[in-house]
C-alpha cells in the first residue's frame, strides 16, 4: 500500500527550521552554534546511560502525546492530559504505598490498572459534559486539571507524606517500574518498564485506529458528526469513549512518570508533560508512530540540554526555545505547505506552457500587458 | 452597439484549479446576457471578480469603454455594478428600508422617511410592489429577493448581476421575476444572469455565453439557438433530456406515514398531521418551496429528528421510536440533501465511505475488526458499477472527488444497501446535465425493480419528470396528492406550492 508521507515531510521541515532558528539564537548570544548542537546531541547519545535517559524522558511524553493525538484524531482537543496524568500517578502511588506487601507482579498490574482507570475517569467526565450538555472539552479538561491538582494536594498532604511536606513518601522498590538489572545494564539510567508500556500503547492505539470498527466509528465522528449520525453511529457514546481512552493513556503516563522516572509525587505541581503532549502530538502529525518519534526527539533535547549548558556558554533555555520554535513551525505548517504547493504549481504550469509552445492560439487580450493584481504573475 | 461591461482575457487561478482561463465576456447596454455553465465551470468566480470579491491574475475590465480597477465591492458599486446574491444578504429583523439604506446612510441621523419615499418611488417605477416598512422576516422569499434588487437600484446600479436567482422561487415567483427583469431593461439597465437553467435563458436572455471548465466555449444569440444546442455546448457532448419511464402498476405499501407531527428548529410544528404512502414500484415526488417541511419530513422518517406524534411504518413495522441504525436496518436507504455534511466523511477514502452504513457487520468486519481487502474490493465494484471517477480508485479521499462523483458514490452506496425504500433528497442539486441524466436513470431503474422511491426536490421539473405521484407540501402540510399524468401542469402545482388548494381558486 502506498503511504502518505506529507505528515513526515512537514514534521521534518519544522524540526529543521526549528534547529536553524535555534542556531541563529545561539549565534546571537555569541556562542558557536555548531559546538552548541554538538554538545546538545552528545548530551543525549554519548553514553548508554544518556541514551537510556532519552527514552526514559520520552516514555511519559509518548503516552501524553498519544493521549492528545488520539483525542485529536477523533475530533476532540484534550488539554487535560496533565490532570489525567496526575490522577493516574496518584492512584498508582496510593496503591504502591499502601499494598507493597503484595507480590511484585500483582502489585504492578494493580497499579497499572489503577492508573489507567483513574486517568480514564478524569477523561470521561469532560466527555460526558460534552455529550450531555455540549460543554466544550477544552474548558472542561482545563477545569479538571485544577481539580486534579488540588485533589493530589489534599490527598498526598494529609495521608502520604514522609519527611517533606511537599511530596509523597518515596515509593518502595517493589512498587517501582525500575528494574535493577536494566538500571545496572544502562549504568544507572532512569529507563524503566514504562517504555514497554509506552511502545505497547503505540501499537495498540495504532491497531484500534486503523483496523477496528471502534476506530472507524471514532474517527468518523471526529471528522464529521453529521454523517456519522446519518450512518447510525452513536455520536455521544463515541465522544465519551474517546475521552475515556485518551484519559486512560494520560493516566498511564502518570504511572510511568511518578513510579518510574521519579519515585514520588510532588504536590502543587501540574506536570508539564501533559502540555508537552500537545506539542508531541502536533509534531507527530497525530499518528501513533509519529508520536513515538517526536517524543523521542523531545526526550533527546531535554536530556541533552544540561550537557550543552555545562560545556558551552549556551543556556539550557535555548533547548526549550528550539522546542517552542519547532512547535510554531508545526502549527503553521499549513502555511509552509501552501507555499510549496504554489511553487510546484507554477513550475508545472511553466512546463505545460513550454510544451504547448507556439501552437496555442493567441488570446483575446495580450497576456501580461496588464498584470494589475499579483506581483510576479506567472509569465516568463 | 457599445459594450457597457467588458471582461477581457480574464485569468484566475486557485491553488490547483484554473477557475477562469482567458475568459472574455462582453455585455451590451440594455441587454440580458446569460452566463451558462455547469457547477464549477467558473461563472461565479468570474462575476465575483467583476464585483471586486476576487482579484484576477491576468486580464482587464472595461466599463463603458474605460479600463478600471475593481478592488472591492465598494469600487463595483461606485461603477454602477450591483449583484443579487444567491443567498440574500439581509438582516431579518430590520425593515425593508433599513436593509436597503444600510451602508449608504446619509449623515449621522437616519432619515428613514426620505429613504422610504425614494424606495417607494423606485418600487413603483420598476413594478416591484414592495412596502418599505415591512420587516424582512415577515415577507416571502420572492419579496426578499426584490429587496435585494431594490438595494442595487437604490445605489444607482446600471448593471445588475443575478446569481442563480430562481433557485429559491416558486414557478409563479419566477414568472414575476422575469417580468421585473424586463422592466429593468425597459428602464435602461443591463443584466448578467448566471444560471444553469436553459428554460429561463430561452425565455428571457438576449445572448448567452457558455463557459465550460473555466473557458468560454462560445457566445450565441438565444433566439437562433435551441436549448439542446446550448446544453450540448455546456456539457461538451450530446445530452438527453427526456427520462425514459414506462407506466407501471404500484405494488404493496412500503412506507406509510400517518398523522406525523414534527418540530422544526424553531420549536414550532414544521410538519403538521402529515399522511402519505409510498408503494413498491412507484416514485412519489414531494414538491414544495424550500423550507416548507421537507427537511423535517425526511429527518423524521430517517430517524434524524424526533417525532412528536404520528407513525412511520416500513412494511407494516412501526419505526417511529427506532434509532437511526434500526431504521436503516428496517429498510431505508437515504440520499441526503447535503451530500458533504451528511452523505460522506470527506476525509475518508471511498472504500471507507462505501461501508459507512455497513462497516459493523460481515463481510466488512468480523469480530469488530475491519476487513480492508473486502472493503477495497467492494469499493472497486461500486466505482465501476456507478461510474464514479476518482483519481486513486478506492483509496481516493471523498474530498478529492467532484460534486457529481461524490453524489454518484452516495447513490451507489445507498442503492447497494438494497433496501425496500429509497429516499432521495435533492439528488441532483448543483450537478451538471450529464450527471443529472445518469442519476435520474438510476432512480427510475430502482422504481422499475420494485423499490419504493420517495423523491424530495425543489426542482419542479425533476419532480414532474420522475414522479408517478406528486405530493405538494406547504408550511408543513400536505396540500394535495396528485397522479402525475398529462392533465397535471406546472402552473397548478406551482399554485399548490404557494398553499392554494384545488377549488380555492376564484
Amino acid at each position: 500500500m502506498k503511504k502518505d508521507f506529507t505528515g513526515i515531510y512537514k514534521s521534518l521541515g519544522a524540526v529543521i527550521l526549528g534547529l536553524i532558528a535555534g542556531g541563529i539564537l545561539m549565534a546571537a548570544i555569541g556562542a558557536n552554534p555548531f559546538k552548541g548542537f554538538l554538545y546538545l546531541f552528545m548530551g543525549g547519545i554519548q553514553s548508554i546511560e544518556r541514551i537510556g535517559n532519552v527514552f526514559a524522558t520520552a516514555t511519559t511524553l509518548i503516552l501524553t502525546g498519544l493521549s492528545v493525538a488520539f483525542a485529536f484524531r477523533t475530533g476532540l482537543f484534550n488539554i487535560g492530559a496533565a490532570g489525567q496524568m496526575l490522577i493516574g500517578g496518584l492512584c498508582a502511588t496510593i496503591i504502591g504505598l499502601s499494598f507493597n506487601d503484595l507480590p511484585r507482579v500483582i502489585l504492578l498490574v494493580v497499579m497499572f490498572l489503577a492508573a489507567l482507570l483513574g486517568g480514564a475517569i478524569w477523561g470521561i467526565i469532560p466527555g460526558l459534559l460534552k455529550a450531555r450538555f455540549n460543554v466544550h472539552e477544552v474548558v472542561a479538561t482545563i477545569m479538571m486539571n485544577w481539580i486534579a491538582y488540588w485533589v493530589v494536594y489534599y490527598v498526598i498532604k494529609n495521608n502520604f507524606t514522609a519527611g517533606l511536606e511537599t511530596e509523597s513518601a518515596s515509593i518502595p522498590a517493589v512498587a517501582q517500574l525500575r528494574i535493577p538489572w536494566l538500571t545496572e545494564l544502562l549504568n544507572g539510567s532512569y529507563l524503566n518498564l514504562g517504555i514497554v508500556i509506552a511502545v505497547a500503547a503505540v501499537i495498540v492505539i495504532k491497531f484500534i485506529l486503523d483496523r477496528t470498527t471502534l476506530g472507524y466509528e471514532l474517527k468518523a465522528v471526529g471528522y464529521n458528526r453529521h454523517a456519522s449520525r446519518f450512518a447510525g453511529i452513536k455520536v455521544n457514546r463515541s465522544i465519551i469513549l474517546s475521552m475515556m481512552i485518551a484519559g486512560g493513556l494520560a493516566g498511564l503516563a502518570g504511572l510511568t512518570y511518578y513510579t518510574g522516572y521519579s519515585i514520588n509525587i510532588q504536590i502543587g505541581k501540574l506536570p508539564t508533560q501533559g502540555f508537552d503532549g500537545i506539542a508531541v502530538a502536533l509534531l507527530g502529525a497525530t499518528s501513533p508512530w509519529g508520536v513515538f518519534f517526536s517524543a523521542t526527539f523531545f526526550g533527546l533535547l531535554h536530556a541533552g540540554k544540561g550537557f550543552m549548558s555545562a560545556n558551552t556558554s549556551v543556556p539550557p533555555q535555548i533547548s526549550d526555545t528550539i522546542i517552542a520554535i519547532i512547535i510554531y513551525f508545526t502549527a503553521t505548517s499549513l502555511f509552509i505547505e501552501n507555499i510549496v504547493k504554489k511553487l510546484r504549481n507554477k513550475r508545472a504550469e511553466r512546463k505545460a506552457l513550454k510544451a504547448a509552445g507556439a501552437s496555442t492560439s493567441p488570446p483575446a487580450a495580450k497576456p501580461g500587458s496588464d498584470d494589475n493584481t499579483k506581483p510576479g504573475g506567472d509569465e516568463q | 452597439m457599445e459594450y457597457i461591461v467588458e471582461m477581457l482575457g480574464i485569468r484566475k487561478e486557485f491553488p490547483g484549479v484554473l477557475a477562469n482561463d482567458n475568459v472574455t465576456v462582453q455585455l451590451k447596454k440594455g441587454e440580458i446576457l446569460a452566463l451558462l455553465g455547469e457547477n464549477g465551470a467558473g461563472k461565479s468566480t468570474l462575476m465575483s471578480i467583476l464585483f471586486g470579491l476576487f482579484h484576477m491574475d491576468k486580464g482587464k475590465i472595461k466599463i463603458r469603454g474605460k479600463e478600471v480597477r475593481i478592488n472591492n465591492p465598494n469600487d463595483a458599486n461606485a461603477l454602477g455594478i450591483g449583484m443579487v446574491h444567491q443567498h440574500f444578504q439581509l438582516v431579518e429583523t430590520f425593515t425593508v428600508t433599513e436593509n436597503i439604506i444600510m451602508g449608504v446612510e446619509d449623515g449621522f441621523v437616519l432619515d428613514r422617511k426620505k429613504a422610504g419615499k425614494r424606495i417607494k418611488e423606485l418600487s413603483e417605477q420598476y413594478g416591484l410592489n414592495i412596502n418599505p416598512d415591512e420587516i424582512i422576516e415577515d415577507i416571502s422569499v420572492g419579496m426578499q429577493q426584490r429587496v435585494e434588487i431594490l438595494k442595487m437600484l437604490y445605489r444607482n446600479a446600471e448593471v445588475l448581476i443575478f446569481d442563480e436567482p430562481t433557485a429559491v422561487l416558486t414557478p409563479q415567483e419566477i414568472h414575476e421575476l422575469m417580468e421585473i427583469m424586463r422592466n429593468l431593461i425597459k428602464e435602461g439597465k443591463s443584466i448578467i444572469l448566471i444560471t444553469h437553467k436553459l428554460k429561463e435563458i430561452k425565455e428571457i436572455a438576449d445572448r448567452c455565453t457558455v463557459i465550460r471548465r473555466g473557458k468560454v466555449i462560445g457566445t450565441v444569440e438565444v433566439n437562433s439557438t435551441s436549448t439542446q444546442q446550448m446544453a450540448d455546448m455546456m456539457v461538451g457532448r450530446e445530452v438527453s433530456f427526456t427520462v425514459d419511464k414506462k407506466a407501471k402498476e404500484a405494488g404493496e405499501v412500503v412506507l406509510e406515514i400517518d398523522g406525523l407531527n414534527v418540530l422544526n428548529n424553531r420549536k414550532t410544528l414544521g410538519l403538521k398531521d402529515f399522511t402519505l404512502q409510498v408503494r413498491r414500484g412507484e416514485i412519489v415526488g414531494v414538491a414544495g418551496v424550500e423550507g416548507n417541511g421537507q427537511t423535517e419530513l425526511v429527518e423524521a422518517v430517517t430517524g434524524l429528528r424526533k417525532i412528536e406524534s404520528g407513525s412511520v411504518s416500513i412494511l407494516g413495522q412501526d419505526t417511529a421510536r427506532y434509532s437511526v441504525r434500526k431504521k436503516n436496518e428496517a429498510g431505508i436507504a437515504h440520499i441526503p440533501e447535503d451530500r458533504q455534511k451528511f452523505g460522506l466523511v470527506m476525509e475518508y477514502t471511498l472504500a471507507e465511505n462505501f461501508v459507512l452504513k455497513s462497516y459493523y457487520h460481515p463481510p466488512y468486519s468480523n469480530f469488530k475488526l475491519l476487513n480492508k481487502d473486502i472493503m477495497n474490493e467492494h469499493a472497486e465494484k461500486l466505482i465501476k458499477d456507478f461510474d464514479v471517477r476518482a483519481g486513486q480508485g478506492s483509496k481516493s479521499p471523498a474530498k478529492a472527488l467532484s460534486g457529481g462523483n461524490q453524489q454518484k458514490a452516495i447513490l451507489g452506496r445507498e442503492i447497494d444497501l438494497d433496501t425496500d425504500l429509497l429516499i432521495a433528497v435533492q439528488p441532483t442539486r448543483g450537478l451538471d446535465v450529464g450527471a443529472i441524466e445518469y442519476i435520474h436513470k438510476r432512480l427510475v431503474e430502482q422504481r422499475d425493480s420494485g423499490k419504493a422511491v420517495l423523491l424530495v426536490s425543489l426542482e419542479l421539473d425533476e419532480i414532474m419528470d420522475l414522479s408517478d405521484r406528486i405530493a405538494v407540501i406547504n408550511s408543513g402540510e400536505l396540500i394535495d396528492l396528485v397522479i402525475n399524468d398529462d392533465s397535471v401542469n406546472e402552473y397548478d402545482i406551482g399554485l399548490m406550492m404557494a398553499g392554494v388548494k384545488r377549488g380555492d381558486e376564484q
